[in-house]
């Protein structure tokens, strides 16, 4: 993709509510469908209760296995970084940027989230 | 190596695939003869290379696969050709040619590792029925067959091998004697004090020990089926004789073909394993050198080494060094007894020697040590009834090493131990195992080379994979030297906790921390990156996670789908069901020791059709739903839990299943109710975390048909009750199980089980199965069986106390989950729409669905 379409893509995000706080699974994930800008999408929540950042949303699709389930990895931290591992082939990914640790061609998609009152809501 | 290029190959053909044989070959492939050499190996017996040093561990659980010391496919993948149950039946040394029954095989250079065999004394009578020798597997299975209607038996001969059979015999459970011409025990390795303890020993054990005793004959026996007739006319009646009077090498090919042979038999060999013939070469027992037979391994293993510089260079000093005798020195346990016996041992070979020896009647321990007449060096040394001096005595005795100012501190009773040789006392050229020809040296070579584990030395040298006698010495010096090189091991199980697993056990249990939360806050590695700015506690990562969360099941059983340790889990315990690569889960009720209803298994049917399950049979004896998606779990587990099934803890690192066979219930030979022992069992330890998933095995007699010897547990019916084995694998590294405990009733059985279990639930490593736990405890089964069966820690009640909290606070997991509407929001796909994820797709095959 080049940087003008992505760009164009980015400046059409719109903030969305997606459900709330008691939906959540605390230093733990959920999934629920999005409308992005792409179409639809399967997008990974995590909710770390009392750290700086509370809420991340990562793709909940797992590139390495094709399969929808990024949101049931478990949540930690590497060199002070907030991951989740893959529950298939364990490779982890940066919940802040979506990076993968293990292979640095992989990234998975992120948007930006966040509590407004007690719905959570996204920019997608 | 050499350097001659050759168009066509020449043909060399090895007579004998016993252990040198063998060891000539991997030799040979070693060193790139196979560039050189069309290899051909003609072996008599019906088997392929096996471990005749551990040949009696055959009675107690080893078969003759686990016994092999290679693999056809190891010949066929370096293009070695093997004929076993080939026997050679004449060498044509004019024509160079080997003849078998199959034809005439054309040789250029040919090996002799034809071995020994048993020499049986010309008796009249000996060559009865049921007079046997203890050699081969064949001859193991012939004394077994002739076991079975016998209940006595007398082995003939009281030395090394006389000694091995008579303990194969009492593992035969017949009445067992011992009849030796000499008037001790072992003549050749111990003298007459020495004899004398281990007679007492090997009594005390209930076998009967006859010394200076000549058999005149053997005829019909009035209450048993044999009489042996002694030289003083006394009789000794038995049903079964095994005869191991020595051996004598097999060199009946080298003699008809005229080969030089020695007097007392052999084929003579010079320094390069060359025979009078320089065209072929012997090695191992058959070989007579310097006029000596050598009837141990690691010669033979020389032997071989030497013999293939010999084929593979033409100078008078081949590369890999020439055949200069052997060390006979050897260390033993016989039947439990320690034995050992170091160089000039009785000291008649050694003029002015002078002695030191130590007797001690009550702990039945004799040590003499033979020393130089000046007193320097030690030339001899001799050991029963502990051999735990021998390593250091025999590095003292091999490099020459100068004595302690006071030799007999080296054998007397000290209250700080007998002074040890440390490893850095040795040489370089010190040999640490003679089997490989591993010297110090080689070790401290690998080291520099890269290695930094016991494990990786053994693999690159060999050491200590031949006998295993230098097992101890090996890792003391790899220890010592990976600590020289400063080499600190760390054990910390990942960065948020600088402990092993084993120690945040003992924390949790010590402390009562019922939490992951407690646990990082209170113990936390200090120096880990913070998150952020924030002052909030590390969260861990997915290898201390699950680890903390194993442990805490493991002390205090709380459901894990509790709020407080959801975060910890697996996705498979998570959802109590098992990840499928689709991202769709497999379900596995628990079936106690694979007996299920008519009615519950049309259950599991009308389930599987009702969610459009894939169903397949386990290993395990149970039965695997696949394909089952995230939100139907809970309603599938509401019908199976309405139709009395529990959790089956597939997902777990937890007590999967106890198969068992169908025991004495219905089998025409089963001697216990293996199937009512399984389920008892398993219902006892269900629920049990660990540190890995934990297999058991019951099997109703000793056919062995729930293959109990390949798992975690395994549990096997004797007439008099239960055998206990324990450690046991299947999967990537099989392994047998080992036997832990005889004929126990129940009671006591499931007390031992309970404190095995629980010793290594505490003591194991994250993810290490209990045969890799067993595999790097040190003290092995011996410390296992020490804490588990003597109690010799004192942790027995604890122990006890603990596996029954976990017993008491067993709860079906999904039972648990099913009635907690909280617990059941986790098993929505999407948070926020009903319908399923629409990326699991499937096809049809063989009637039933699979992921497309």
């Amino acid at each position: 993709m080049n940087t003008a379409t992505a760009a164009a893509k980015t400046m059409t995000r719109t903030w969305q509510s997606l459900c709330i706080r008691a939906d959540l699974v605390p230093f733990s994930g959920v999934a629920a469908w999005v409308e992005t800008t792409e179409g639809p999408a399967q997008v990974a929540i995590f909710y770390l209760p009392g750290y700086d950042t509370e809420l991340y949303a990562l793709d909940h699709h797992d590139p390495f296995s094709s399969a929808n389930v990024i949101a049931r990895g478990i949540v930690g931290d590497l060199k002070g970084q907030p991951v989740v591992a893959s529950p298939i082939y364990k490779q982890h990914f940066r919940l802040e940027d979506g990076q993968c640790l293990e292979d640095e061609s992989v990234t998975l998609r992120t948007w930006k989230v966040s509590f407004k009152g007690d719905e959570v809501w996204i920019e997608a | 190596m050499s350097t001659t290029s050759l168009t066509t190959k020449q043909s060399l053909i090895i007579i004998g695939n016993g252990m040198v044989g063998h060891h000539l070959v991997e030799q040979l492939v070693e060193q790139g003869a196979t560039e050189r050499y069309d290899i051909v190996v003609f072996g008599e017996e019906r088997h392929l290379a096996y471990d005749r040093v551990h040949l009696s561990e055959y009675f107690s659980g080893r078969d003759a696969a686990s016994l092999a010391l290679s693999t056809r496919g190891y010949y066929t993948e370096h293009g070695v050709t093997l004929h076993l149950h080939a026997a050679v039946t004449g060498i044509d040394r004019e024509r160079s040619e080997v003849i078998t029954d199959q034809g005439r095989h054309p040789y250029n250079r040919l090996v002799l590792a034809t071995g020994s065999t048993p020499f049986v004394p010309p008796i009249p009578g000996s060559d009865r029925e049921n007079c046997l020798v203890y050699r081969t597997l064949d001859d193991l299975d012939a004394i077994r067959a002739a076991a079975k209607n016998a209940t006595t038996g007398v082995v003939v001969g009281g030395g090394l091998l006389g000694l091995e059979a008579a303990n194969a015999l009492r593992g035969l459970d017949l009445d067992t004697a011992v009849v030796e011409f000499a008037p001790r025990l072992m003549p050749m390795q111990v003298d007459s004090e020495g004899g004398g303890l281990l007679q007492e020993k090997i009594e005390a054990l209930g076998v009967q020990v006859l010394t200076g005793r000549v058999t005149q004959r053997i005829e019909n026996g009035e209450a048993s089926f044999h009489r042996m007739v002694f030289q003083d006319e006394k009789v000794l009646e038995t049903d079964l004789i095994v005869f191991s009077a020595g051996i004598r090498p097999r060199d009946e090919l080298a003699r008809d073909c005229g080969l030089e042979i020695g007097e007392r038999g052999g084929v003579v060999i010079d320094d390069r394993c060359l025979t009078s013939d320089p065209a072929i070469l012997a090695v191992g027992e058959v070989a007579l050198w310097n006029n000596s037979i050598f009837g141990l391994v690691a010669p033979g293993y020389q032997m071989a080494k030497a013999a293939t510089g010999t084929l593979l260079t033409s100078s008078s000093e081949p590369q890999g060094g020439t055949f200069h005798g052997a060390d006979m020195s050897t260390k033993l346990k016989l039947m439990g007894v320690d034995v050992g016996a170091i160089g000039d041992a009785h000291g008649d070979r050694t003029p002015g020697a002078k002695m030191f020896r130590y007797l001690d009647e009550i702990k039945q321990q004799y040590r003499k040590l033979v020393v130089s007449s000046d007193g320097r060096r030690l030339v001899g040394a001799m050991l029963v009834g502990d051999n735990s001096v021998y390593d250091t005595l025999l590095q003292y005795y091999a490099n020459g090493l100068d004595l302690p100012e006071d030799p007999a501190a080296l054998i007397l009773p000290s209250s700080e131990g007998t002074p040890a040789l440390g490893p850095d006392a040795l040489p370089e050229t010190a040999m640490i195992c003679s089997c490989h020809n591993v010297t110090k040296g080689d070790i401290r070579a690998t080291l520099d080379a890269g290695a930094v584990d016991l494990g990786t030395v053994k693999d690159s040298t060999r050491a200590s994979t031949g006998c295993g006698g230098c097992t101890a010495l090996l890792k003391s010096v790899v220890d010592h030297e990976l600590e020289a090189r400063g080499v600190k091991v760390d054990k910390s199980i990942c960065e948020h906790f600088h402990y092993t697993r084993q120690e945040l056990y003992d924390i949790v249990r010590v402390e009562g921390i019922k939490t992951f939360g407690e646990l990082i806050d209170k113990h936390g590695s200090p120096d880990t990156h913070k998150l952020g700015s924030s002052s909030a506690p590390m969260l861990g990562c997915d290898i201390c996670k699950p680890a903390v969360a194993s442990i805490l099941a493991s002390c205090f059983n709380e459901p894990i789908t509790d709020a407080a340790h959801i975060p910890l889990q697996d996705t498979n315990d998570t959802f109590m069901a098992n990840m499928q690569k689709n991202g769709t889960y497999s379900v596995v009720p628990r079936v106690p020791g694979g007996e299920i209803t008519p009615d519950k298994l049309v259950v599991l049917g009308r389930v599987a059709k009702k969610y459009e399950l894939y169903t397949k049979i386990t290993g395990g004896q149970r039965i695997d739903l696949f394909g089952a998606r995230l939100e139907d779990l809970p309603a599938i587990w509401g019908e199976l839990i309405e139709a009395g099934f529990e959790t089956g803890h597939a997902y777990g690192k937890s007590l999967r299943t106890v198969k068992s066979c169908v025991g004495s219930t219905w089998c025409r030979y089963g001697v216990q109710d293996s199937v009512g022992m399984a389920i008892y069992l398993e219902n006892r330890y269900k629920g049990l975390r660990a540190p890995h998933k934990i297999k058991f095995g019951v099997s109703g007699c000793t056919r062995e048909c729930a293959e109990a010897q390949s798992k975690d547990v395994g549990i096997i019916a004797t007439e008099n009750g239960w055998n206990l084995y324990v450690c046991g694998n299947g999967g990537m590294r099989p392994r047998h199980a080992e036997l832990l405990a005889t004929d126990m009733d129940e009671e006591t059985m499931v007390r031992t089980i309970d404190r095995f279990l629980m010793f290594y639930v505490r003591t194991a490593d994250r993810l290490q199965r209990t045969s890799v736990w067993r595999e790097n405890l040190e003290g092995g089964l011996d410390y296992i069986k020490q804490v588990v069966v003597d109690d010799s820690l004192g942790l027995g009640a604890e122990l006890d106390s603990q596996m029954q909290t976990v017993v008491d606070n067993y709860e079906c997991e999904w039972a648990n989950a099913i009635k907690d509407p909280e617990k059941l929001k986790r098993f929505r796909t999407f948070i926020n729409d009903a319908r399923p994820d629409p990326d699991i797709i499937v096809t049809e095959e063989r009637g039933q669905l699979r992921p497309a």
